[in-house]
């Protein structure tokens, strides 16, 4: 298993973003690990466009199975996604299914010029046909599916991935 | 004991009243509720969450608001809506309520909406599915006779907690036509599970139902010692299409000892919140400064009615 340091991943993935954001680029966070990183990203990058927050709770493709997850939050999306240039940011990159109801979610917003996918670590196991254009580690040995990766944050900020077993 | 309204995994099954519903399921449907008011402000304002869904609209009796409220909520939750206007169909020639439920049952129904003139119908037809073994439809209470109105009940708790956040601190007052309100009913039974320590009731005596009381509230007969340092006042409609017999004298004369005015609402806190269930009576229960003043949020809770309900139905459609 490779060094989960989020902190260094973190400052790893705002460098591969730094040559392509522009002062038009928008940053949405999934939440709630993808929107914590997207606030750091948003500061280490200086960017303009004020931070979006998406809650996929409403649009998840398991609703039929399991309803709805315990407290939805708010979908915030404070600038006009109409011909914006938007990378959605997610702390982990698993199935897809995440990403792929938050890019339903965003269009319900208005249509964007672009969309692009910055997450922290992929970590295998992809059950749709997504890819994430910027992304600090993939993991060679994708995870079995009874553990779970996630992002965690401390009182003082500080951002931890942790691996625990489902 | 079976509770009608819960699953086996106590999960909310039905909703029929609030009278007996646990705190922790009346704040989830709050907290639910509130990511869906934002929803309104979006270009494309529908979630697929109820896609394929069908839901029935079943009412019995008259109404505008209740029934458009649920429909545009079942529409944003982008479930399919049917509205039977029954008063005017099959019920008139002859047909039993559980005949038409299960006529449309046999049309793949997921969900009801049931509004009725008598107590306890929409109770009647859930334990009518249970019976027949259709868990996997939903009844929710749109009004029921004088019992019970939940959605009303919990888009004014809504709305309390949006513009007073803490439930324990609050002297809340009814006033009017309790004997006829299943609004009233389900207020005070919101009002006491979420544990506001004092609900007050404010009416003339052939307008209140007898032993008040024992449900907890404390019983007013001069509005002016009834609204003292309230933080919250709740109108009442006056309901003349339910009255037999004298039980009032002129709507002008209600008006005067009973109608909230901007004097009258002075006696409450100075940053107490007026509500009212609508339709208004203007001049009847309530002033028209005051509908109109800065202290109204009538019309917020008619748009917090809509998150409310969409929070009810997708609870219920996704167990």
């Amino acid at each position: 298993m490779p060094n989960l340091d989020a902190e260094a991943l973190c400052r790893q993935l705002a460098e591969q973003m730094r040559p392509h954001v522009t002062p038009a680029t928008a940053l949405v966070g999934i939440r709630t690990g993808g929107l914590w990183l997207a606030e750091r990203l948003h500061t280490l990058l200086g960017l303009s466009q004020p931070l979006g927050a998406i809650d996929v709770s409403f649009y998840r493709d398991d609703y039929g199975a399991k309803g709805l997850h315990t407290k939805p939050q708010r979908t915030e999306i404070p600038f006009s996604v109409e011909g914006a240039p938007v990378i959605i940011v997610d702390d982990v990159l698993y199935t897809g299914r995440t990403t792929r109801a938050a890019l339903n979610e965003l269009f319900d917003f208005g249509r964007p010029a672009s969309v692009e996918l910055a997450v922290l670590v992929d970590r295998g196991g992809r059950e749709l046909p997504i890819a994430a254009r910027y992304c600090a580690l993939t993991l060679t040995d994708p995870l079995p599916p009874t553990q779970n990766l996630q992002l965690e944050r401390d009182e003082d900020g500080t951002l931890n991935l942790r691996l625990i077993d489902a | 004991m079976h509770n009608p309204q819960l699953n086996k995994h106590g999960e909310l099954q039905h909703l029929l009243t609030l009278d007996g519903l646990p705190r922790n399921i009346i704040n989830a449907i709050l907290d639910t509720a509130a990511p869906f008011t934002e929803v309104a402000e979006r270009e494309v304002k529908k979630l697929p969450l109820l896609r394929g869904k069908s839901i029935f609209n079943l009412f019995f009796e008259n109404s505008t608001r209740t029934r458009t409220t649920f429909e545009i909520a079942a529409k944003r939750l982008s479930a399919d809506v049917v509205n039977l206007n029954v008063s005017t169909s099959s019920t008139a020639k002859g047909e039993s309520l559980l005949d038409t439920v299960d006529n449309l049952c046999a049309m793949q129904a997921d969900m009801f909406v049931v509004r009725h003139a008598a107590s306890g119908a929409p109770f009647l037809i859930a334990q009518h599915l249970y019976n027949t073994g259709r868990n996997d439809i939903h009844v929710v209470n749109a009004g029921d006779g004088r019992h019970a109105h939940p959605t009303q009940g919990l888009l004014d708790m809504y709305t309390i907690r949006h513009y007073k956040r803490d439930f324990t601190q609050l002297t809340v007052a009814i006033v009017g036509d309790v004997l006829h309100s299943r609004v009233a009913r389900s207020q005070i039974a919101a009002l006491t599970t979420l544990g506001v320590p004092e609900v007050r009731v404010i009416g003339p005596k052939t307008l209140l139902p007898t032993a008040m009381e024992r449900m907890g509230v404390r019983v007013f007969h001069d509005m002016r010692e009834g609204l003292k340092d309230v933080d919250v006042v709740m109108m009442l409609r006056l309901q003349n299409e339910r009255m037999n017999g004298a039980l009032l004298p002129t709507p002008q004369e209600f008006y005067k000892v009973w109608g909230l005015t901007a004097e009258k609402l002075a006696l409450a806190k100075p940053d107490a919140i007026v509500m009212h269930p609508g339709p208004m009576n203007r001049g009847v229960e309530i002033d028209s400064a005051v509908a109109d003043g800065a202290q109204a949020v009538i019309l917020p809770q008619v748009t917090f009615g809509i998150a409310v309900r969409m929070a009810v139905m997708s609870m219920l459609a996704g167990q």
